[in-house]
């Protein structure tokens, strides 16, 4: 499977993906620079986090604009698989791919740390490898993870179960006191209605291999994989 | 022009002496522009004039070193074609002034320092000090500070893996901001900061010169008095987002033989960039003021030279190589311009207009700079605050409350509520995160890893700069062979008071005498560094403070261990002895008011205990080891107890060996590793601890819910925790 990690500037989390992809998952790999204009070959593509054009103005308003998002959007359009991770998923937003918003974390602050994901829809191409309702603990690591819709829009989610990750207590009780940033409905991760699109606040790259600490996010893309190779 | 009067001499920080000095140079009087070249190249902080006698007296030469000082960073080979560049710096003037941009632009500077020398950045650590918690400017400096490291490190993806914060009286007019990044680079692949080849081109990159920070080097060469808040102007302002292209924009060209020498413009900007590698080539130079590129209209040459603008370097690269290199830029949309050339001589030349603005001999500016051997004294007050009767301070009547407040204090609280403002998992590399003796860096691609980490135990320096500076380097060097690497060099940041003082002169050059004996003894030598005066308001001077920033080897990943207990029933013991430890301890400030007594360390015996240690580490002896430091045996036992997966109890008894209580568990005797390890292996540590010639003891087990140390302590490790993990969050409400 052959896998294109978006590069904007400002960036990254695009070497760890492609380490993530490339030598944890052992498949095909490429960076795709912003200002190209062809996703031709690739399977899936990642849109890596960081702070693209230093996220001064709302995260993710400029990256939007790079000539590469036109190519993005039309390869989703298509049923492309798509992953937005924290900077990625705050850019799919902006990008009209995925509904809602980024807002500045409830605290204010950047958050750096662990945090325990219930498994809401294991049955996504970007979830399958999990169970439904199982915990995973998977760093975030971001200052703009707030995640905000309109009432609708929560409804359209819930109903259409394209809520895949909730942040959790370990035992995975959904609370307040579980969310670390504010969150509506303690959203962590979302798909759009085709399912081809997802966007998460964590890092499932961050959490790949033993020697990190957590395994927990490899399902993120041992369920990619699997999905494509049946 | 303005005249060179009196005044204007004064206002540039140099003495009526280095003003003569200058004439006769020249040959002439300076123009303004030449003054103002001088001005930063002599100040303290660029020409390390005071300092420089005594900085000789580092070792600097070992197995692994591949750059010692005088470059951007110091570079160790770390085997298999690899290389580590690293180095510490100070930002504590700016960031006193406006806490949020100076941390910022100290970490974009020093990162500007690493990349530099052809390295990717892969980790940062900093070390703080701010004034006495009750002090009302220490939360928002605090929360300034560590928002302006978050801000920076975060957006350009450098994580942010480990530090120390310590809060004292003597800072309550000077914070320091100490930050220091390692880098990974090829061996083969190292770039310096020089200028060769007569005819080459001098190419700026990155942002546009604008009139922030000009001075700023001045700035850092002076005291504060009243009203330091309006020298806010002379304080830079960071753009991460324009570093991190110029930081992957740099990385870029140096897969190519385009580049001869390049340094970033840091203090002094274009000055000393320019200077320096003019200087370390043995060339001339000659800069067109007019090419270089301007955010702001009409600004003078002595603007654009002095300006301390961020996010800039300056390079020589091979003639006709100009527009592949600007295409390299463009790419990442900065620009590069050429301003001017490598020449034949030793001079620099500015021209503005087509005319010669500036003529200076570059060795003017830099090997025959100014060299003062400061008068120094040992003050008479050292006595006083070095005498400790035992006697004069009662013993407490309740140990788990004593043990709780200093869980509290400031110094030894989690720092969690910093570190987490920290990205310190990016680049997927972080296999120790924040919290632990040290941080541990795995190196993609190999079985290695580096530990990282600062220590400077400031109360010790202050009551003896001798012993402190040594137990400096020894506890860091602790804190990585608790990690499973062996210490392999240093980097450091000296901060003290004004220098024209007789006793702060006193305080440095023991210091630094104390830094080298350790270094003599332990094997490690310093590979880079820095030097921070002036940190004085008012009349008051900071408490001694050399930060020693430490890297070591974790050969194989694998081995390697944490501070904190992992199963329970393991055995407890302790490497190393216990002795008198109460002088400068934690302890005596939190518990009785007291800064008083002397530290002390055995050197000879510290190195046997580290053998003994990191040799247990690397044969997966024990399972965890935690050095201890402030707040004595009680503290690192309870500390080992909070493993953030979850707490654990431990049951202790240690021989008092005729220690009084308080002693034997706040006492902060130095050379003691708390260690735990399954039972089946005590005969394999008792034999490496035999033949490291370290002594060793079981002193406890792993075991239940509550820390039980001699029938003295016995407390719920939640409780612990609890006054431990909030103590730094009540401080911010203060």
């Amino acid at each position: 499977m052959k896998f294109g990690i978006i590069v904007f500037p400002g960036s990254n989390c695009d070497h760890d993906c492609y380490h993530a992809v490339k030598h944890v998952f052992g498949q095909d790999a490429e960076y795709v620079w912003h200002k190209d204009t062809s996703l031709k070959g690739f399977d899936c593509v990642v849109l890596p986090g960081g702070f693209s054009y230093g996220d001064y103005l709302r995260t993710g308003a400029i990256a939007r604009f790079s000539p590469v998002m036109n190519e993005v959007t039309a390869f989703a359009k298509k049923g492309g698989l798509v992953l937005g991770i924290c900077n990625g998923f705050q850019i799919l937003t902006e990008a009209g791919l995925l509904p809602g918003v980024l807002m500045r974390n409830s605290g204010l602050k950047f958050i750096c740390r662990h945090a325990d994901l219930k498994v809401e829809n294991a049955s996504t191409v970007f979830s399958s490898s999990y169970k439904k309702g199982q915990v995973v603990s998977i760093p975030i690591a971001h200052a703009d993870g707030n995640y905000f819709a309109d009432d609708t829009t929560i409804k359209r989610l819930e109903d259409g179960d394209r809520i895949v990750f909730r942040y959790s207590a370990p035992d995975g009780q959904v609370t307040m006191d579980a969310n670390p940033n504010g969150a509506r409905a303690n959203i962590a991760g979302i798909v759009n209605e085709a399912g081809n699109v997802m966007g998460m606040m964590p890092h499932p790259e961050r959490a790949s291999e033993a020697e990190l600490g957590s395994t927990d996010g490899s399902g993120v893309f041992e369920s990619i994989l699997k999905g494509f190779l049946t | 022009m303005k005249t060179i009067t009196d005044e204007v001499i004064k206002e540039h920080g140099l003495s009526a002496e280095e003003y003569r000095n200058i004439v006769k140079t020249l040959g002439r009087d300076p123009n303004l522009l030449e003054l103002g070249i001088f001005s930063v190249m002599w100040s303290e902080h660029c020409s390390y004039k005071s300092s420089r006698v005594h900085l000789r007296n580092f070792p600097t030469k070992g197995p692994y070193v591949l750059q010692g000082p005088g470059e951007n960073a110091g570079i160790v080979d770390i085997g298999g074609g690899l290389a580590v560049a690293f180095k510490m710096e100070s930002h504590n003037h700016p960031s006193f002034i406006e806490p949020y941009q100076g941390a910022a632009t100290g970490v974009g500077g020093i990162l500007r320092d690493i990349f530099t020398m052809g390295a990717r950045p892969i980790a940062s650590l900093n070390s703080l000090r701010f004034g006495s918690p009750e002090n009302p400017r220490t939360a928002y400096l605090l929360e300034g500070v560590v928002a302006g490291i978050a801000g920076y490190g975060n957006c350009i993806g450098v994580p942010t893996v480990g530090g120390e914060v310590y809060f004292n009286d003597s800072y309550n007019g000077n914070c320091l901001v100490n930050v220091m990044t390692a880098g990974l680079l090829r061996k083969d692949r190292i770039f310096r900061g020089t200028a060769k080849g007569a005819g080459n081109p001098v190419i700026y990159v990155g942002s546009r010169t604008g009139r922030d920070g000009i001075h700023g080097a001045t700035m850092a060469s002076d005291v504060f008095g009243e009203g330091g808040e309006e020298r806010r102007p002379t304080v830079q302002v960071g753009d991460p987002f324009a570093e991190k292209l110029l930081l992957e924009a740099c990385l870029e060209l140096f897969k190519t033989d385009f580049v001869i020498g390049i340094q970033d413009m840091g203090a002094a900007g274009l000055t000393s960039s320019s200077v320096e590698m003019a200087s370390r080539g043995n060339m001339g130079m000659e800069i067109d003021i007019d090419r270089v590129p301007r955010r702001e209209e009409g600004m003078t040459a002595y603007e654009v030279m002095l300006s301390e603008s961020q996010e800039r370097m300056l390079m020589v690269v091979r003639k006709g190589a100009e527009e592949e290199v600007k295409k390299i830029f463009r790419k990442w949309d900065l620009e590069a311009e050429v301003i001017g050339r490598v020449v034949e001589g030793n001079s620099i030349r500015i021209f503005e207009g087509g005319a010669t603005a500036a003529e200076i001999p570059v060795a003017s500016l830099t090997d025959d700079a100014p060299v003062y051997n400061r008068p120094a004294k040992r003050p008479s007050s050292q006595d006083s605050i070095n005498r400790l009767d035992l006697k004069s301070i009662p013993e407490p009547s309740d140990y788990n409350e004593t043990l709780l407040r200093l869980m509290s204090s400031g110094n030894i609280a989690s720092k969690e509520w910093i570190y987490r403002q920290y990205d310190h998992m990016v680049r997927t590399d972080t296999v120790v995160c924040p919290g632990s003796d040290a941080a541990v860096i795995r190196i993609k691609g190999t079985d290695k890893a580096l530990a990282l980490t600062v220590d400077c135990n400031s109360r010790y320096c202050y009551l003896d700069p001798f012993t402190g500076g040594a137990i400096a380097v020894a506890e860091a060097a602790r804190n990585l062979v608790a990690s499973g690497a062996r210490p392999i060099a240093i980097t450091d940041c000296l901060n003290f008071g004004n220098p024209e003082r007789e006793e702060v002169m006193w305080q440095f050059a023991e210091a630094i005498m104390g830094i080298r004996e350790a270094c003599l003894t332990l094997g490690v030598p310093v590979i880079g560094g820095n030097v921070s005066f002036y940190n004085e308001t008012s009349g008051v001077s900071i408490h001694p403070t050399p930060t020693i920033g430490m890297v070591g080897l974790v050969e194989d990943i694998n081995c390697r261990a944490t501070q904190w207990f992992e199963n329970d029933g393991d055995l407890i013991a302790l490497i190393g002895e216990n002795s008198a430890g109460l002088g400068g301890s934690e302890y005596l400030k939190i518990v009785h008011g007291r800064e008083a007594g002397l530290p002390s360390i055995d050197l000879r015996n510290e190195k046997r205990v580290q053998e003994a240690c990191l040799k247990a580490v690397r044969e997966c002896i024990i399972v965890s080891a935690h050095d201890a430091s402030e707040g004595g045996l009680a503290v690192a036992l309870a500390e080992a107890c909070l493993n953030p997966k979850g707490d654990l109890g431990a049951e202790v008894k240690i021989d008092a060996g005729g220690l009084r209580a308080d002693d034997l568990l706040f006492g902060e005797a130095q050379s003691r590793i708390v260690v735990s390890l399954k039972e089946k292996d005590l005969d394999r540590l008792k034999g490496v601890c035999a033949s490291a010639g370290a002594s060793v003891s079981v002193i406890g087990r792993v075991t239940g819910g509550e820390l039980k140390i001699n029938g003295l302590i016995k407390i719920p490790v939640s409780a612990v925790g609890k006054a431990w993990r909030g103590a730094l969050r009540g401080i911010l409400k203060k």
